[in-house]
């Protein structure tokens, strides 16, 4: 994108109909013009590819034709009266027109109908005050048309207006506005999958209504935003368009909250972003997005945010803010002063999952480079560490087999561990949009989420196993699929290992993997096994999708490879439609991992302690590296508390509140001589740190994100940083300030070192990124473009490998002290930490974490819904409100981590995966009783963390 | 660090990789360590295999040996 570009306002073109996915062609004359497009096209489609605009209204290229508007009327040689282009598909050697003086006149005719049922005072788009009249679309179509009067005047009777609807904190509804063409409704059906919205009442007095004709906030609807997008008459806005004014320019840039990477349009007015819209050419994305992309930004500009660094001497003592300079030479000097009493080894650093490639890139370098040892993680410790062990050990690469789009030729979906519709939203929305055209569904989880059984969308099997007994289960399928002959033997003798697989056969076969066996550990029906195993086997192409369901947990890793097992077994890797998908929980959480952030690792997943690796960084970078392996995060703390590890700089993560077991994580932390945090607000993390350091957020620095299907993506800047500096650049003055000498003055310089260094990223620059908009890696001389599905006519890593998965129970097991077992999750409002959408208005929809209990566990404990019950493990206790529900199933209950003062964590157990110590946060035993109000750890933490955040006042200038 | 947290993580370990049908699974394990364990944590285990080891399961307890006999001429 030029900089002429960044500076314009962004309009795509909306060709009215989605495309045909035809291979035929076929030819057609519009206008007298020979046009060339796939059988099944639609005639407006054709004409704008072609160049030539149809008036329309009803239509736009997200949705299906409807056919409701009467605008799009063309004339068809041959053919009597005047067909819709937008219902009727091209055929061979059609002579289309259009334009004549009959659709002019008929155009202007409905337009005039339109126009009068619409609030306007002018048909003069220029006159109309933007703000109040919002989107003007309807009146620009009617100016293409060539309406100048309207016989019935401005001000005639209009369809039923129901009243303002201001309930939603984002965007705003005008009945008075609508006009009926069903765009939201269709948008939210087909698109969002949600069916929150519907045409209510008939004839004249038809209008859209959300829910059962309720308000916006108190319906289905997750104010996911399409319907806003779609509405061309204004009737449904952004609060912010009204409130600031449209738009002038756009920057393309690619959304930080989930693994997803929506594309979006920042659309600009001045120096403030009045929205956010997601962009039509995003390849994850396809011009969708969900609530916190689109809307929840609004903490970029939270006054809570932290702008000038700060410093202290201890934990106890107030923040003092200090300069640029000041703050980056205490940090650098006290790690000087740490590793000269301590050892070089006592010093580590965390990299950020939510910052781009360039910066984590950076921070791993400072440490390999600048402070001499391997002591560096990132948070996909705590969440896919085990995919990447688990997949290099069986495929030969750490990530996912598909790109999203792969979804629409799947047949039969596994989803195991993982809650799209609350998580990865919009890839859910995909996936239901698949489900809707018949794909079948099976869902492994404890709880029943919402795709189980969701509008238009139904779970062939819902397998709710008893947290902890993953491995159990999915061997149990392979079971099933080996002892039925249901093996794709073909592809495993051609494709895999033939030995190994007989061990594994011979493994899986055991009578204990049988599924009564397994029955008895999981609580799910043999019956159900069998028949899931059955669908998945048989029922065309099969993909798996797993989130952190599978991989938080002691074996976490061999979960994964069981999934990988089942794939190969069955022939389901190499092609679309099939394959194993980790849903990634952050922004750039699989950017973090491919940037060498593991302890163990450099970048592109090689291990230190390869010689021909190092020496190519050490070359590269000038330095001699320790080939030993560093801590990862849970030995950090460990190491802490035996003293030999003092001092830790965390860039945009919020360990205390993320990471399981809180007193454990609080004593390492409170152990350490120096915590250099660097970050928007004052995490939970920043009241054991000693410096300060203020980060800036994806809509302030250049970079890349690289998502859950291996895309790299640009982020672009839109604002200038309101800290002073890109994140980048903060690592970069305490590099200097420890003697580095690395030197950069735009992340493509990063990213060109990445690239030369890596060879699944040889192909990468910032000028193909430009020119290809995406690229999905591995991108060398062999895959210029990148590397859509993996796998395709061999495993990376030669022949596929099954491994054999032993079932070994967690140590987490009920008994009389704690009878229950706690999974925790996230919800579709709130994000992780909640550290960004806590400071939203999507504190509407869930202010704070509720306990999900069955029924029968609350009824045998005196609990009522949303009474106070207290949460207690060997770990720590927590209080917070009951919810009960069935979604749960008895024995089992369920809490989301958002809200730092319930904080699910101090709960959680530091329990881990064996091979890459990832926290089993999804199976904690527990027991839940009524409370009368907040823990003593509540209550302590509270004044402690108010007592950490005080900032000395500035003193006057002499 | 605690002897008790190393020795429940290499057990952890140890039990994957005895249950895999082939394979030396003390070399496995050693392997494992060695790739993923910083060296203050081998170093650790390995001073607890001289203390005698308490509650190492087998295949883990001969993967620490071999550790401890790399520790002679090497640091481990």
């Amino acid at each position: 994108m030029s900089e002429d570009t960044q500076m314009s306002l962004i309009d795509e073109i909306d060709y009215g109909t989605p495309p045909s996915q035809a291979a035929e062609m076929v030819t057609l004359t519009i206008d007298g013009r020979a046009v060339t497009v796939p059988a099944g096209t639609s005639i407006m489609r054709a004409a704008m590819e072609a160049g030539t605009a149809i008036p329309k209204l009803c239509a736009t290229d997200m949705l299906d034709a409807f056919g409701s508007c009467r605008l799009c009327l063309v004339e068809i040689e041959g053919r009597a009266g005047t067909p819709a282009s937008c219902t009727t598909p091209v055929a061979p050697d059609m002579a289309v027109a259009t334009a004549s003086e009959r659709l002019d006149r008929l155009r202007r005719g409905v337009m005039e109908l339109y126009v009068s049922d619409h609030p306007v005072t002018s048909l003069d788009p220029c006159t109309l005050d933007p703000c109040t009249q919002g989107d003007v679309e309807l009146l620009d179509v009617a100016a293409e048309v060539g309406l100048t009067e309207v016989r019935y005047g401005l001000d005639g009777a209009r369809h039923r207006s129901t009243g303002l609807d201001v309930s939603n904190p984002y965007f705003m509804y005008d009945p008075e506005k609508c006009i009926v063409c069903s765009r939201c409704v269709r948008a939210c059906s087909d698109v969002q999958g949600t069916f929150a919205l519907t045409i209510s009442g008939r004839g004249f007095d038809s209008v859209m209504a959300a829910g059962s004709d309720q308000p916006f906030l108190e319906s289905e609807c997750v104010s996911c935003g399409a319907c806003v997008q779609a509405c061309p008459t204004g009737s449904l806005i952004e609060k912010a368009v009204v409130e600031t004014g449209r738009p002038d320019r756009t920057v393309l840039t690619t959304c930080a909250y989930c693994g997803v990477g929506c594309s979006f349009k920042a659309e600009m007015k001045g120096d403030d972003v009045v929205r956010m819209v997601p962009y039509k050419d995003g390849k994850a994305n396809h011009g969708h997005s969900c609530v916190k992309g689109r809307f929840a930004w609004g903490y970029t500009t939270h006054r809570e945010r932290i702008l000038h660094p700060m410093i202290r001497d201890s934990i106890d003592a107030p923040w003092r803010e200090v300069s640029w300079d000041e703050a980056i030479g205490f940090a650098a000097s006290e790690i000087g002063r740490i590793q000269a009493r301590y050892g070089r080894d006592s010093v580590g650093a965390i990299t950020s999952s939510r910052c781009t490639n360039e910066e984590t890139f950076l921070v791993q370098k400072l440490v390999r480079a600048g402070f001499g040892n391997n002591n560096v993680d990132t948070c996909a410790r705590v969440c896919h560490s085990p995919t990447g062990y688990g997949l290099s050990q069986t495929f030969g690469t750490s990530a996912g087999t598909q790109d999203f789009d792969s979804v629409e030729q799947t047949d039969v979906m596994i989803v195991i561990g993982a809650n799209p519709t609350d998580a990865h939203p919009v890839f859910a929305s995909r996936m239901k949009q698949r489900l809707r055209q018949g794909a079948k569904l099976i869902v492994i989880d404890p709880r029943r989420i919402d795709l189980v059984r969701s509008p238009h969308v139904e779970a062939e099997c819902h397998l709710p196993l008893r947290p902890g007994t993953n491995v159990a289960v999915v061997t149990a399928l392979a079971h099933v699929i080996v002892a039925e002959r249901l093996v794709d033997e073909d592809f495993v003798r051609m494709r895999c290992d033939w030995d190994e697989y007989q061990d594994w056969a011979d493994f899986v076969l055991r009578p204990e993997h049988g599924p009564e066996a397994v029955e008895a550990l999981s609580g799910v029906p043999a019956d159900l096994i069998r028949k899931a195993a059955r669908l998945y086997a048989t029922g065309g192409n099969g993909a798996i999708y797993y989130g952190l369901g599978v991989t938080e947990h002691s074996q976490g890793t061999t979960a994964v490879m069981a999934l990988a097992n089942l794939a190969m077994a069955t022939g389901n890797i190499g092609r679309p439609g099939v394959g194993v998908n980790p849903l990634r929980g952050q922004n750039n959480v699989q950017g973090s991992c491919d940037m060498g952030s593991f302890p163990h690792e450099l970048s592109g997943y090689r291990h230190i302690a390869g010689g021909d690796v190092r020496r190519l960084f050490e070359s590269d970078w000038g330095v001699t590296l320790n080939p030993e392996p560093g801590l990862r995060i849970p030995n950090m703390f460990d190491a802490a508390l035996d003293g030999s590890f003092k001092a830790l700089y965390v860039q945009g993560e919020d360990i205390l509140q993320s990471d399981p077991d809180t007193r454990h994580v609080a004593a390492g932390l409170g152990a350490m001589e120096c915590v250099i945090v660097q970050d928007l607000f004052l995490n939970e993390t920043a009241s054991y740190a000693h410096v300060f350091l203020p980060g800036s957020t994806f809509l302030e620095k250049d970079g890349t994100f690289t998502n859950a299907e291996r895309r790299i993506q640009l982020v672009r800047k839109a604002l200038a940083p309101r800290n002073g500096y890109a994140d980048w650049e903060v690592t970069l003055l305490l590099a200097k300030a420890l003697g580095m000498t690395m030197h950069y003055d735009h992340p493509s310089q990063i990213m060109d070192e990445i690239a030369r260094l890596t060879p699944t990223f040889a192909g990468v620059s910032y000028a193909r990124l430009e020119a290809l908009g995406s690229i999905q890696w591995p991108c060398n001389a062999n895959a210029p473009e990148g590397t859509p599905v993996m796998h395709v006519d061999g495993f990376v890593r030669g022949k596929g490998r099954f491994i054999a998965t032993e079932y070994v129970a967690s140590d987490e097991k009920t008994g009389p002290r704690f009878p229950l077992l706690l999974t925790t999750g996230r919800i579709l409002s709130q994000y992780n930490v909640g550290a960004q959408t806590r400071r939203t208005d999507n504190v509407v929809w869930h202010h704070e974490d509720v306990l999900e209990i069955h029924p029968h566990d609350a009824e045998m404990r005196g609990i009522a819904d949303g009474a106070w019950v207290r949460l207690a493990s060997r770990a720590g206790e927590t209080t917070l409100r009951a919810q009960v529900t069935d979604r749960v199933a008895p024995g089992v209950v369920y809490t989301t981590f958002h809200h730092p003062d319930t904080q699910a964590n101090v709960v959680t157990t530091d329990n881990s995966d064996w091979a890459t110590n990832c926290p089993e946060y999804k199976c904690t035993a527990v027991q839940v009783s009524p409370s009368n109000g907040r823990s003593p750890w509540q209550q302590d933490y509270e004044a402690f963390s108010d007592r950490s955040r005080r900032i000395a006042p500035v003193e006057a200038a002499e | 660090m605690p002897p008790e947290k190393l020795v429940h993580m290499a057990n952890q370990i140890g039990k994957f990789f005895a249950s895999q049908p082939r394979g030396d699974a003390p070399a496995a394990i050693a392997d494992h360590l060695r790739k993923f364990w910083d060296p203050r944590m081998r170093r650790a285990i390995v001073a607890h295999l001289e203390q005698g080891g308490a509650g190492l399961d087998p295949p883990v307890r001969a993967a620490v040996q071999r550790l401890a006999s790399e520790s002679g001429h090497q640091t481990v």
